[in-house]
């Protein structure tokens, strides 16, 4: 394996649809719904904005607010029925999903000591992800069956962990692992295999680090995604290149696991690489986004490997 | 009454003679490399947040305390504020950052950092300072543009 070539594809993008007119500050991050009907934003602005496709177009449906100040970023879970968002405010806001367009506030979640940068829910489970200018990234699971949430574990130092601001998170396909990029230069492996819903001390059912990927790249990594189709590893950094990870195949040992470097793509865009993030349905298209103002849709060409 | 000066008797010093760039600039045979000089004119003229004086009369900024690399597109500055708690630190920052925006190539990346020991924060202002999320939103901050912009007048002018 290490044999992948870049191959950019243009495609002839439609405006399809402008959508204006609900913020009137920087838009930080846009996120589908599960079942695709539905679009949110975070704004810069301290609110969120809800958009529904209908009838081939986007309607402006709801904005809701209850931050501080700006919104970084904001996240569905599996089923659609609850939404995660975070913000410089230091906290995370857990909002359920009403009939009628409704949005409720069900949960504030306090424990950053400082910006917080991206949410991420699990691919299956309501487990909650935030990441952190603290440098530190915490889980947040449901206490029994009310809408109580709090905080189960908090990945960082001591020990383990990134030495600055966390900008991302992405889980693999089963969700039995996790990756998270760094201002410190570095990825981390996490093992997110483990029960977090029985809270307890015991150390069995807590997440593991288990690899840190450093040395590969040269300024802030704003971006990182795990295809859950191809099992790879995308990054996106502030040395404007992209790289793409794989686990590697051999001196695999007993509870330690090591990543390797399979493609690196120079000047990938003319400035910052702020987002890659790959096809949800084809393992071959990577997009990414850049402080360029552009985003360019990247094929791999060659053989894949086997999930 | 003015609120009180953080530093009420700044050391004031000497300006540096202008020296004019060479040819280079108005000749496109031959490459027009960006140096700390030119850099150094960018930023030297910038007035200090509190003091009617450039923050080069006050060795805030000096031509050794900035590094090019103009074949990675680099640049870096390391400023000293005048005094070690100098709430102004991060204002004194975004100035620099924002001047340079205007005045260099877009394929520059610049880091802006506090001289090792130079403030009591210095760890913090420099994190601040390097997040481009915070100070995009900082830039979007009425309130802090006009303060960074008043900066930005020359004292010259």
């Amino acid at each position: 394996m290490g044999a992948f070539f870049w191959e950019l594809t243009f495609f002839s993008c439609l405006g399809l649809q402008i959508l204006d007119s609900s913020h009137n500050r920087t838009v930080r991050q846009i996120s589908w719904s599960p079942n695709g009907n539905l679009l949110a934003s975070a704004s810069f602005d301290a609110t969120i904005g809800m958009w529904e496709y209908v009838g081939n177009e986007f309607s402006f449906i709801a904005s809701f607010e209850g931050h501080e100040n700006e919104v970084k970023s904001v996240a569905w879970n599996s089923a659609g029925t609850l939404l995660a968002t975070c913000s410089r405010d230091k906290s995370v806001w857990i909002w359920e999903v009403l009939p009628g367009h409704e949005f409720e506030c069900v949960s504030v979640l306090n424990g950053h000591t400082q910006d917080v940068k991206m949410v991420l829910w699990h691919p299956s489970l309501d487990i909650l992800v935030s990441t952190s200018y603290d440098n530190t990234i915490k889980i947040w699971t449901e206490e029994g069956d009310g809408d109580d949430w709090h905080c189960a574990q908090t990945l960082g130092p001591p020990g383990s962990g990134h030495t600055s601001t966390v900008w991302a998170a992405s889980f693999n396909a089963t969700g039995d692992c996790m990756v998270t990029c760094s201002d410190d230069l570095t990825l981390n492996i996490w093992d997110s295999s483990a029960d977090l819903s029985s809270a307890n001390d015991d150390d069995s059912a807590k997440w593991k680090h288990l690899a840190t990927i450093s040395g590969y790249h040269d300024r802030t990594i704003y971006s990182v995604n795990w295809s859950s189709l191809n099992d790879l590893i995308a990054s996106g950094a502030g040395d404007d290149c992209i790289r793409i990870f794989s686990k590697s195949q051999d001196g695999d040992q007993e509870g330690s696991q090591s990543y390797e470097l399979v493609q690196k793509h120079e000047k990938a865009h003319t400035a910052d690489v702020n987002c890659v993030q790959w096809h949800p349905k084809n393992p071959r298209l990577l997009a990414s986004a850049g402080d360029d103002g552009i985003v360019k849709i990247w094929e791999v060409v060659g053989d894949l490997p086997h999930v | 009454m003015a609120p009180a000066l953080i530093n009420a008797n700044p050391i004031v010093h000497e300006k540096k003679k202008r020296t004019s760039k060479p040819q280079a600039n108005y000749n496109d045979a031959i490459p027009d490399v960006i140096d700390e000089l030119e850099i150094f004119d960018h930023v030297r003229d910038i007035t200090d947040p509190e003091h009617p004086y450039s923050l080069e009369q006050l060795n805030v900024v000096t031509e050794d305390s900035i590094f090019v690399d103009d074949a990675k597109n680099y640049v870096k500055i390391t400023f000293t504020p005048t005094v070690q708690h100098c709430s102004m630190a991060t204002i004194i920052g975004l100035s620099l950052r924002l001047k340079l925006l205007r005045c260099l190539p877009p394929r520059f990346k610049v880091d802006i950092f506090l001289a090792p020991g130079s403030h009591s924060t210095e760890a913090a202002i420099n994190k601040q300072l390097n997040d481009k999320e915070r100070v995009a939103a900082a830039f979007e901050n009425p309130n802090l543009v006009d303060l960074v912009e008043k900066c930005l007048v020359s004292t010259e002018e």
